[in-house]
């Protein structure tokens, strides 16, 4: 175990956390905005893996990984714009539907890398950028300020999204309608187009988050190889208690956790790899029990709206 | 509300029965035109799919094998549903009941058939309660969100199934060979149920899942506890104002979702690979869900959907067998039936308020 506790191994523990809690920012911060507003999108998963593979595809074809950003994006919000259309306007049960969109991408995206790629390839991803100045302070200028941009922008992704809900119009109007669309809709707030607009954003950024994976972090597309982040991020969202801020405390504990797992296997250590690889869902349902403060959980969260129901 | 005449009643019940196929029907339609995209033309695929699943009597013994869990899957599911939680852990569930059932096949190898065969299913129900059982105490004690602690639950059983097989419950047989694939002993063959059609796989697990399901029904509709687990699923309000204890229902009702779910690993295990190894689950416990699902959570309607169903399943190998479309697309259309079937209730509860107000 002496192994473990050397400062480069930290120093790498704290590197490869920063980097793997990229694709749960984006997800998580995304479903923070749709939860906020009410729905329980829990396809978030399917919608991952179609970015890693959109992003992947495209990207490796066109030679552009901005070109496989935008695309990966794109089937991000077409998916959310599903969920929307399913929750929303037909009011279907959400933890049902959101199995049914998992599914879905899980099926498309190892069909069509089975069909379109074959095999695993990997690509040369975003490249790391060190930051000039703060990049050059001795041992944490390259922990912190040494990576690709998707990682920082998941980063600065938490501080924009606590202005957007808590500080602007649209923010304010997201949250009454999770609280209470009856009251939001007697004031003139569209429900409906604000939840079409949280599912659609939340959608948007979980297909970045696969992207992040597929050209930024790991550099690859596989089958299935999310391998449950989708889950873990709409977890991370309780356990975050519905704040941007608490979704990156909970985003940063669930990454180092798991970049400590791989360091013990690189370690050699001996535990078993798949008791190691267990320790995150184990952390993640300990946290559910016993880190999630209700009382901020959003009143409307996964009640369909019908006006005139009360 | 007065007795509406029979005719139009029964179109009514008619149109509600069929907007399910009608949602298969949608889901074909869009595997059809990604086929299309994919340069393979859909009648080519959907009829080796179809053949495969019914064509001859390997076809029909086999949709029923894959039928089987399915049933034993989505019975669960239904009690669950019907006592409102959502059980998403079928997956791991039916993998803790295959472990356990393994365990103790091998572990009392020279034990009487009559005594261990049985023994076998009950402990492999009783697993599979035990994992459903700890997002249902998290429930009822701490208010966890069940859809997200059984989700990570089948994470931590998938890892622990790898584990064991890998490690304490490899069959020394690999360890000698110096192979070390990750799956069990050979269960004795007291424990193996009985083939119903020579030559085929179709083992008598099918007919204790039709058991089960009549079981389940009379267990939901014939009994206190049934009616009392209904009426927390229906309105949790009212059922707490009428003196029923909902946390511990609800509970409950996870417990016994894994208990059919384990009972499923179990009897996969007994029945068909006689042994346990990787991949054992084969996504029974999402599918189950949506044969339940597709069935109106009423276990006697889960039969014809896990058939059709397991008929999809089947037919899916036989596609990427024959035609090479990989089997993948039968998850983009459980998928998108789920979506369908869910964004119809919409359509059959506007007809349901339509007619009482019409009444």
């Amino acid at each position: 175990m002496g192994d473990l506790f050397t400062l480069p191994v930290l120093l790498g523990i704290l590197y490869s956390g920063i980097r793997l809690a990229t694709p749960y920012l984006y997800a998580a911060i995304g479903e923070t905005f749709v939860q906020n507003s009410g729905i329980f999108n829990l396809g978030v998963e399917g919608i991952m893996l179609m970015g890693a593979y959109v992003g992947f595809f495209v990207g490796m074809t066109t030679g552009s990984l901005w070109l496989g950003l935008l695309g990966a994006a794109l089937v991000g919000l077409l998916m959310g714009l599903l969920m929307a259309v399913v929750s929303v306007t037909f009011k279907a049960e959400q933890g049902i539907s959101g199995i049914g969109l998992h599914l879905f991408g899980m099926g498309l995206s190892s069909l069509l890398f089975k069909k379109t790629l074959g095999g695993v390839e990997s690509i040369s991803g975003f490249q790391p950028i060190k930051i000039p100045l703060l990049g050059d302070i001795p041992l944490l200028g390259d922990v912190l300020f040494n990576h690709n941009l998707l990682v920082y922008v998941a980063f600065l992704l938490v501080p924009i999204a606590a202005f957007v809900l808590y500080k602007t119009t649209f923010g304010l109007k997201v949250r009454s309608v999770g609280q209470n669309p009856q009251a939001a809709d007697s004031l003139g707030i569209n429900v409906a187009q604000i939840r079409y607009t949280t599912v659609c954003i939340g959608g948007t950024l979980a297909g970045i988050a696969g992207a992040s994976l597929s050209i930024a972090l790991i550099n690859l597309f596989q089958e299935n190889m999310t391998n449950g982040m989708g889950f873990i991020a709409v977890a991370l969202v309780y356990f975050g208690s519905w704040r941007p801020g608490g979704v990156l405390v909970g985003a940063l504990i669930f990454s180092f956790v798991n970049a400590l797992q791989l360091w013990i296997q690189v370690k050699g250590i001996n535990l078993p790899s798949d008791l190691a690889v267990m320790m995150p869902y184990v952390l993640t349902i300990l946290a559910l029990a016993f880190a999630v403060r209700r009382a901020r959980q959003p009143a409307a969260l996964s009640k369909p709206f019908e006006r005139g129901e009360n | 509300m007065p007795e509406k005449p029979g005719i139009k009643k029964f179109l009514n019940q008619l149109f509600e029965a069929l907007l399910p196929l009608g949602s298969v029907f949608l889901a074909l339609l869009v595997g059809a035109l990604i086929l299309l995209a994919l340069k393979v033309n859909p009648l080519v695929a959907y009829s080796s799919m179809l053949r495969g699943a019914f064509g001859d009597m390997t076809g029909i013994t086999q949709t029923l094998v894959k039928a089987t869990p399915l049933l034993l899957v989505g019975l669960g599911v239904c009690i669950a549903f019907r006592g409102g939680v959502i059980n998403i852990g079928g997956e791991g569930q039916l993998l803790v009941g295959a472990l356990a059932a393994t365990a103790l096949a091998v572990g009392f190898q020279t034990a009487p058939g009559w005594i261990l065969l049985p023994s076998c299913l009950i402990v492999g129900a009783l697993a599979g309660a035990a994992w459903g059982g700890v997002p249902g105490f998290l429930k009822a004690r701490m208010g966890v969100n069940e859809i997200l602690s059984t989700i990570m639950m089948n994470a931590i059983a998938l890892q622990l199934s790898n584990f064991l097989l890998r490690g304490p419950m490899i069959d020394p047989a690999e360890i000698e060979a110096g192979t070390r694939i990750a799956q069990s002993a050979l269960l004795p063959r007291s424990v193996w149920l009985v083939r119903l059609v020579p030559k085929t796989l179709l083992h008598g697990g099918a007919i204790l899942a039709l058991i089960m399901a009549v079981v389940v029904f009379i267990f939901l509709w014939r009994t206190t506890i049934g009616y009392r687990i209904r009426a927390v699923g229906l309105n949790p309000d009212a059922a707490r104002y009428a003196g029923i204890r909902v946390p511990f229902y609800q509970a409950l009702s996870l417990i016994l979702g894994g208990a059919f779910a384990g009972l499923a690993g179990a009897v996969e295990v007994m029945g068909v690979q006689h042994r346990m190894m990787e991949g054992l689950s084969g996504g029974y416990g999402f599918s189950g869900i949506v044969a339940a699902l597709f069935g109106k959570l009423h276990p006697l309607g889960a039969i014809p959907a896990s058939i059709l169903f397991g008929g999809l399943l089947e037919g899916a190998n036989k596609m990427q067998r024959t035609v090479q479309v990989p089997s993948a697309l039968i998850d983009v259309m459980l998928g998108l039936v789920v979506l369908f079937v869910v964004s119809a209730d919409l359509l059959a509860r506007s007809r349901a308020r339509r007619r009482k107000i019409n009444g």
